[in-house]
């Protein structure tokens, strides 16, 4: 394997414990889809946990669902798809050893998680405001709730879409990551490991979000 | 050294044209799930079960290109798919216990 190090850029070298760099990108892999699943049980939990109080509860979740717009949920949804695209479209330059395309395309996801982050921003404050919270702190007689348990449905709301949230932020904090490292030449089409680790992670924050999506706002 | 020729089909590169047509699909389903949205009152019942399978046909195309599953070992397959798998059956238990316990001789 000598012919590894004429790439440019900083070269990666296999840790000792691995037989290869193929054994080292399997045995990577296979931790980030472990940590997948571990990230499908945490929001999953949240997942059983709304149906169920939905089935119990149908009228004051569906009174829940009102106060939610779809248009920022669709838009949300139509960007998060689209930084997918771009994260995929990443690694895909990086394959085809083009760090330039990779870099853009590393970038336009970053922007895309902000753009969302933003109208996540909007749509919180707006809730706030008519003095919609979670739980007890649902301001009943401001919002004029016909269900006295309204804050129930907004307690899976801020959990689901917060825990999303902070997804979001964190995929966007190790998109940069591999964008600057990608700057600095570490990837090319032997060695992106890292790129395709952060790629998953970041298409489960999408993944989750396609089924919070109908789940809240269009459902309810 | 003798592994030369094991990288060079594990990694499979998706061509430009598939990931396109992908998101091209996604974009699709997302406006239809809104199309179906506006049809709640006709669809009745219907309504939330098309929109979860419209949910979850995007997710299996995700899962499947974006996240290159499709091209993965079994062994990370078999991996994720467990998660859904336990995921299911912390549903299945819950209700049951709710349905049959809570629901029956609970005020909650």
């Amino acid at each position: 394997m000598s012919t590894d190090s004429t790439h440019a850029g900083h070269d990666h070298h296999v840790a000792h414990h691995f037989r290869n760099a193929e054994h080292e990108y399997l045995t990577s892999k296979e931790g980030i889809w472990l940590f997948m699943v571990t990230e499908i049980l945490m929001f999953g939990g949240l997942f059983v946990g709304y149906s169920i109080f939905h089935n119990i509860y149908p009228e004051m979740f569906a009174e829940g669902a009102k106060y939610l717009d779809w248009k920022m949920g669709f838009i949300n949804t139509l960007v998060l798809i689209f930084s997918s695209l771009t994260m995929a479209l990443g690694i895909y330059f990086l394959q085809k050893n083009q760090p330039k395309k990779a870099v853009v395309s590393l970038a336009i996801t970053i922007l895309c998680g902000a753009i969302f982050m933003v109208v996540k921003y909007f749509e919180y404050t707006h809730k706030f405001h008519l003095g919609i919270f979670p739980g007890r702190l649902l301001d009943v007689a401001k919002v004029g709730a016909e269900h006295a348990n309204l804050g129930m449905y907004f307690g899976f709301y801020y959990c689901m879409t917060g825990l999303h949230g902070i997804h979001v932020l964190l995929g966007m904090s190790l998109i940069t990551w591999v964008l600057f490292r990608t700057i600095r030449g570490d990837f090319n089409s032997n060695y992106y490991t890292a790129v395709e680790g952060v790629g998953i992670f970041w298409h489960i924050v999408d993944l989750i979000w396609i089924f919070l999506f109908p789940l809240l706002y269009l459902v309810g | 050294m003798g592994n030369n020729h094991d990288e060079n089909h594990a990694h499979h590169i998706t061509p430009l044209e598939t990931y396109l047509k992908v998101a091209g699909a996604l974009f699709a389903l997302t406006f239809l799930t809104v199309i179906a949205h506006h049809f709640n009152n006709q669809l009745g019942v219907l309504a939330a079960p098309i929109a979860f399978l419209i949910a979850t046909v995007k997710a299996v195309l995700v899962m499947l290109w974006f996240m290159h599953l499709k091209y993965d070992s079994v062994m990370n397959r078999v991996i994720f798919g467990a998660g859904f798998f336990f995921l299911a059956l912390l549903l299945f238990f819950s209700g049951l216990d709710i349905w049959t316990r809570v629901a029956e001789f609970s005020t909650l």
